[in-house]
């Protein structure tokens, strides 16, 4: 079902004009009620009225996290304290949260787009919709949370953890749509079929999985182990939480709300804004947003963009999954190195698990680079040759992907700790301070 | 006439091994053999045990990777030339032996052996034919 046939599936030329006229309004407005965002334009030399064309946009210049982190906490809210009704914080793993504000208008934005999302799963105003992203601070509980209530769908507000309520509540109130982590539905299906609780005895048949990277084949074990479609969901609360795209039944990359989100993909080293189909960190620009706008926002994550209209008949811009973030790239003996990699390899070997860990190390100068995966249960280990041999391949295939070694390092299962929210891929103990 | 051995997945850290015969001594299970195969970062533990398939779920549950294998389980002359005799049947048919081990006692006087080869049923017929005793899991109880 289109949420929005109008937006959904506008012509290309009236969205762009529709783009247009609303990315005017927005520069005008930032510049009108950001201080700091003021300033910049003056220092770049460029005015509001300077905006003619979409093409125009790439006068402006990009809002880094270091834009938000010189305005904490609020210096880049445009709008006073009374018109922010809502609050919420990225988890920020190094220094201070990024804090954002939203505006009645902001919230129905949100609800919108993610009334779009959980369409495209299916959703009506007879699903139930379970939501085990975490509430809070987090955006991950709230977006879908509005987005149900909009359509008119029941929504459990499960927050993450307790994976046994979890269980009990997808039973007993026959929830219809999952959303959470593709780690923690990974881990739901785990407990699932440790339980003897089969896909059947779920009522469930779509679930919204995102905030993280994951892989095709990630989307293929959970596609099995719960009985369900699995929908990608994608979203930053810089921009204004998930639901900035989502993908449909066609599993075609995620249709971003282009009336609402402007996107450009950039070459990470020249700034050069690229074409469809190439690779390249996703810039976004909110339009219409009122409590904390963002102009040309470098989101830091990897993925490629088309126009090409989708065979569900949305015409909007889709975004691929994100390959990995610029800031999740690992450097290792001067190759870059994405987790997701790693895990595309680790997807290949039936013998494996996708619990898996990345460490990274410093010896003797030089960089050290393990990986700790656990096996599948019940492989034929009798044999040293057995594991001999799964190393050798599984050695020559991360190579073959990422170009350096990778020492492996088989663990039974179970070894790993679970995920209840984003799962923790790397540990990176290099100090160079000696 | 085979055995049924256990072999679990070990990594080779401090305390794993313990871990292992926790899980036992809990379940209250005798080992009646065993043998380790490691390497710098992980073992493969092979033994054996009155009630496999109920031990190898229990070792599942418990975080284990095991897997249960038909191994033979040999009677050999305490003697030297004993443990000879027996693989000359065996290399003389072309039958290569996988690993081999023994067991914790003594039975009648005599060494048990546990022999894993690739070929089961060929293993067994030339050993029978050359008279050697071989035992089932309930024999070793």
């Amino acid at each position: 079902m289109i949420w929005n046939e109008a937006m959904e599936c506008a012509d290309r030329e009236t969205m762009r004009t529709l783009q247009l006229e609303k990315l005017k309004k927005t520069v005008k407005y930032e510049y009108d009620h950001v201080p700091y965002y003021k300033k910049k334009l003056d220092d770049a030399g460029v005015a509001p009225e300077d905006i003619q064309s979409l093409e125009d946009i790439g006068k402006l210049p990009f809002m880094e996290k270091e834009d938000l982190a010189i305005n904490y906490p609020t210096g880049l809210f445009a709008r006073p304290k009374k018109d922010i009704i809502e609050i919420h914080a990225s988890s920020g793993t190094t220094g201070k949260p990024k804090i954002v504000g939203y505006t009645r208008e902001d919230i129905d934005i949100w609800s919108e787009i993610l009334a779009r999302g959980l369409a495209m799963a299916g959703c009506t105003d007879e699903s139930v919709v379970h939501v085990s992203y975490g509430y809070g601070l987090f955006t991950g509980g709230f977006g879908p949370h509005y987005g149900g209530q909009k359509i008119g769908a029941t929504v459990i507000p499960m927050s993450s953890g307790n994976t046994e309520k979890q269980i009990t509540f997808l039973q007993d109130m026959k929830s219809d749509i999952l959303c959470c982590t593709p780690s923690y539905a990974a881990a739901i299906a785990e407990r699932c079929a440790q339980k003897g609780i089969k896909p059947d005895d779920l009522h469930l048949s779509a679930g919204i999985f995102g905030a993280e990277p994951w892989t095709q084949a990630m989307r293929d074990n959970i596609e099995k182990g719960l009985g369900i479609k699995a929908h990608d969901i994608y979203g930053l609360s810089e921009i204004m939480g998930p639901g900035v795209a989502v993908s449909c039944d066609e599993n075609a990359g995620m249709h971003i709300a282009e009336d609402y989100f402007y996107p450009e993909i950039i070459d990470v080293d020249t700034h050069q804004v690229l074409p469809d189909g190439e690779k390249g960190e996703l810039v976004l620009t909110t339009l219409g947003k009122q409590g904390f706008p963002l102009i040309r926002y470098r989101t830091r994550d990897i993925c490629s963009i088309t126009h090409e209209p989708c065979a569900c008949g949305r015409t909007s811009v889709r975004m691929s999954r994100v390959y990995g973030r610029t800031d999740d790239m690992l450097i290792i003996r001067g190759v870059n190195v994405f987790p997701s990699q790693v895990e595309t390899v680790i997807a290949r070997f039936s013998e494996l698990t996708m619990n898996y860990k990345l460490y990274v190390g410093r010896k003797n100068n030089n960089d050290t680079f393990e990986l700790g995966v656990e096996l599948a249960e019940g492989l034929p280990i009798d044999e040293m040759s057995f594991i001999e041999d799964l190393r050798r391949r599984l050695d020559h295939a991360l190579r073959e992907m990422l170009g350096i070694g990778c020492k492996v390092r088989f663990l039974s299962p179970g070894t790993l700790p679970r995920s209840e929210g984003k799962a923790v891929r790397v540990e990176d103990t290099r100090s160079y301070i000696e | 006439m085979y055995i049924k051995q256990i072999s679990v997945f070990l990594e080779n850290t401090t305390g794993r091994l313990t871990d292992f015969t926790a899980v036992l001594k809990k379940n209250n299970v005798d080992i009646r053999a065993m043998y380790v195969a490691d390497t710098t970062d992980f073992g493969i533990l092979r033994v054996l045990v009155d009630d496999p398939e109920g031990t190898k779920k229990i070792l599942s549950e418990n975080g284990f990777n095991a897997t249960v294998t038909d191994v033979i389980a040999v009677e050999v002359e305490d003697r030297p030339g004993g443990l000879h005799d027996v693989l000359e049947e065996l290399t003389s048919r072309n039958i290569g032996v996988e690993y081999i081990y023994s067991t914790l006692q003594l039975k009648n006087g005599k060494v048990v052996l546990v022999l894993k080869v690739r070929d089961l049923v060929k293993a067994q017929s030339i050993l029978s034919e050359a008279g050697v005793r071989m035992f089932a899991t309930e024999d070793l109880a």
